[in-house]
């Protein structure tokens, strides 16, 4: 029997969802070894038997809060995809200004027409059994997670910082150029992309783990002469940490 | 008479949640809505307080299909309010990454959301075994699409390397020459495309309307990366930054995307076909012959041609990607540093977009903090002009004596035709400049 597979959208760019349809060289073969019940964005069929559900969008609405507890009573196997479903992403950054301010600002007097809640991951509101960050997330991640999940072995993230796979790549470090980089304290399995494309690390696939970003603090403050407002301001920018200082 | 009621919770194959409410009684059609139940995201307001050269890179994040149009209206609007002025080569490397989203979004919408209406499946999934070559031929020129893409700003979706001021990581020289080789090659495949496309029926209808889009007026460009707004009622062009003297918004309650209207309208179009009503002149040469062969004339007033104007506009952006690359090679590709601002101020950046015109503006203060942003987006655009499109339909179908699952599937296609993205679409605000 094939597995049966579900792809659902909550509030987001649905920039994950496509990500799957962007793996060209592996879709033909992805297709024959699982069944697709339900992807709106993609087919007309839909039904509720579902073995994997993946799931992309942060919960943002009461809607979402229902929308997601109910995938989740369909599915064995929840799965939750990108920054906004692992750590309310771009969303959260709504968190950080009053709701009656942010939502006048948007929809005038109508704003009540539009509700809306303080956006949060799926993991606050329903139990998930794996997480694929990044924003995107990483395609390779996912076709890694579905050979995994295929063979019946247990899928875990790379447990290091992305500067190991940055050095790898034989970039410059962006601190010796005197800019800021969140490299040092984010979950690696992107493969640097963001250092190699010229652009510093803005922890999309989340923190690592309290140490690291303890040391990174301290680094930052002692070693580096950088704003440690705009590092704030960058580990703010996909939910990766809410709070007003670095530990 | 006849009392009809159809409901379509979440249509498929779209971008985005949207559902269609349709009420007939005895006749007469009382109630008739594209309901946007996408969630409302609020952008606009959250990029209050962020740092100016943060813009682009947070508002590629309203839609992983045109991240690279964000990525273009954004990096414009912030260069308009800090007066930066951009190199040639900049210029070109933008031009051809938008160049490849337009063939990404187009080739994605016409093989995987709209031609399996045509053929009478649910979606592209069975025909990987009914049509294994038309599936494996629109994986390759979607992958080629998205090469381009990666070669030029990192990857498609949100791409990295496309800044204010800039590109911080330039392709090779052996990467330009690898895809000018895969785009020749995928001459074959658009002509495939097109023979596939000609054998589909396409609904006989017509309700022309206004069209809207960028028309270049320097030089002979068919508008994408950049020009002035000109309609099909007023060819008199509006430069970008006076956007609001052609478009204007309004909040609706059955959707938490804002309409938009015109002076000269209550509903107009954008996309591809509001381009080739305003711009097949400028056309590549191979794409008008395309346009010919498949019955388009401006003004074309059928909504379900907007496909086959992106079929057009395939060929169109495949040979300027072609041209762009000979001319980067010609003058060789060189690492410049990203423009500084001069400036903190107020700017508005426009683009065509693959769903059609999108407006970003911004206002940053002193410090080059964002204190206000709007964005405009089409598929915002488009939605009075869908309906109003349903509106006209619904007689002829009625009088036809169609069954309620022929309208439904008819109007679901309409919609579909439109290609619209509705997450994109619930961005909107109403602001008031001080």
């Amino acid at each position: 029997m094939k597995p049966k597979v579900a792809i659902f959208s909550l509030t987001g760019c649905e920039g994950c969802s496509l990500a799957i349809l962007e793996l060209e060289d592996r879709l033909l073969d992805i297709l024959d070894a699982v069944e697709v019940v339900n992807f709106r964005e993609g087919m007309t069929e839909r039904t509720w038997d579902i073995d994997i559900g993946f799931v992309d969008g942060a919960v943002s609405t009461p809607q979402d809060e229902t929308e997601v507890r109910h995938i989740r009573e369909h599915c064995t196997t929840l799965v939750a995809i990108g920054a906004c479903a692992c750590l309310g992403g771009l969303n959260t950054l709504k968190n950080h200004q009053p709701e009656e301010d942010y939502r006048r600002y948007v929809y005038g007097d109508r704003a009540e027409w539009f509700p809306t809640i303080t956006a949060r991951p799926i993991s606050s509101v329903v139990k998930v059994d794996y997480e694929l960050p990044g924003c995107p997330m990483i395609k390779e991640e996912f076709l890694r997670f579905v050979t995994h999940a295929l063979a019946g072995r247990t899928f875990t993230l790379p447990d290091h910082a992305v500067c190991v796979e940055c050095k790898k790549r034989g970039n410059l470090c962006l601190y010796e150029k005197g800019e800021i980089c969140l490299g040092p304290m984010t979950r690696a399995g992107c493969d640097a992309i963001c250092p190699t494309y010229g652009s510093k690390c803005e922890a999309c696939r989340g923190i690592l783990n309290e140490d690291v970003l303890k040391a990174a603090g301290i680094n930052l403050r002692e070693q580096y002469n950088v704003e440690l407002d705009d590092v704030l301001a960058d580990l703010q920018l996909f939910g990766a940490y809410q709070a007003k200082a670095l530990p | 008479m006849k009392t009809v009621t159809i409901d379509v919770k979440q249509v498929t194959r779209v971008e985005g949640h949207g559902n269609i409410a349709v009420k007939v009684e005895d006749g007469r059609i009382t109630k008739l809505e594209l309901q946007i139940v996408e969630s409302p995201r609020f952008f606009e307001a959250f990029l209050r307080g962020r740092r100016w050269y943060e813009a682009p890179h947070v508002t590629c994040r309203v839609c992983g299909i045109c991240s690279v149009g964000h990525t273009t209206a954004s990096v414009k609007a912030i260069e308009a309010a800090t007066g930066i002025q951009v190199s040639e080569q900049t210029r070109m490397l933008r031009r051809l990454i938008l160049d490849a989203e337009h063939l990404q979004s187009h080739v994605l919408h016409l093989y995987f959301l709209a031609v399996p209406d045509f053929l009478g499946v649910g979606s592209v999934i069975p025909l990987a075994s009914t049509h294994p070559d038309v599936v494996r031929r629109a994986l390759r020129m979607k992958k080629l699409a998205n090469d381009l893409c990666a070669a030029v700003g990192g990857r498609h979706i949100h791409p990295i390397a496309e800044h204010v001021g800039g590109f911080t990581h330039l392709p090779s020289q052996d990467e330009l020459i690898d895809l000018k080789r895969r785009l020749e090659a995928s001459r074959d495949d658009l002509k495939l495309t097109a023979e596939l496309y000609a054998t589909l029926d396409l609904p006989d209808f017509q309700r022309p309307t206004e069209y809207i889009a960028l028309r270049c007026c320097g030089n002979g460009e068919y508008a994408l990366y950049d020009g002035r707004i000109v309609s099909t009622l007023q060819p008199e062009p509006t430069e970008a930054s006076e956007y609001r003297r052609r478009l204007i918004e309004s909040v609706v309650k059955h959707s938490a995307s804002k309409h938009v209207r015109s002076p000269h309208s209550e509903a107009y179009m954008v996309g591809a076909l509001a381009r080739f009503n305003v711009n097949a002149n400028r056309l590549h040469p191979a794409a008008r012959d395309l346009a010919r062969r498949l019955g388009m004339a401006p003004v074309c007033g059928n909504p379900f041609h907007n496909n086959s104007a992106q079929l057009v506009e395939c060929v169109h952006v495949t040979e300027d990607a072609i041209e762009l690359i000979d001319a980067l090679l010609t003058r060789g590709v060189a690492v410049e540093p990203l423009v500084r601002p001069e400036r903190f101020g107020r700017g508005v950046g426009a683009a065509e977009v693959p769903r059609g015109l999108l407006i970003h503006e911004y206002e940053l203060d002193d410090k080059g903090l964002i204190t206000a942003a709007n964005l405009i987006i089409p598929t915002g655009q488009n939605l009075a002009n869908i309906e109003a499109d349903m509106r006209a339909m619904m007689p002829s179908m009625l009088a036809a004596d169609m069954s309620r699952e022929q309208m439904t599937h008819r109007l679901e296609m309409l919609v579909r035709a439109y290609d619209p993205c509705i997450s994109c679409a619930t961005h909107f605000l109403d602001i008031e400049w001080q």
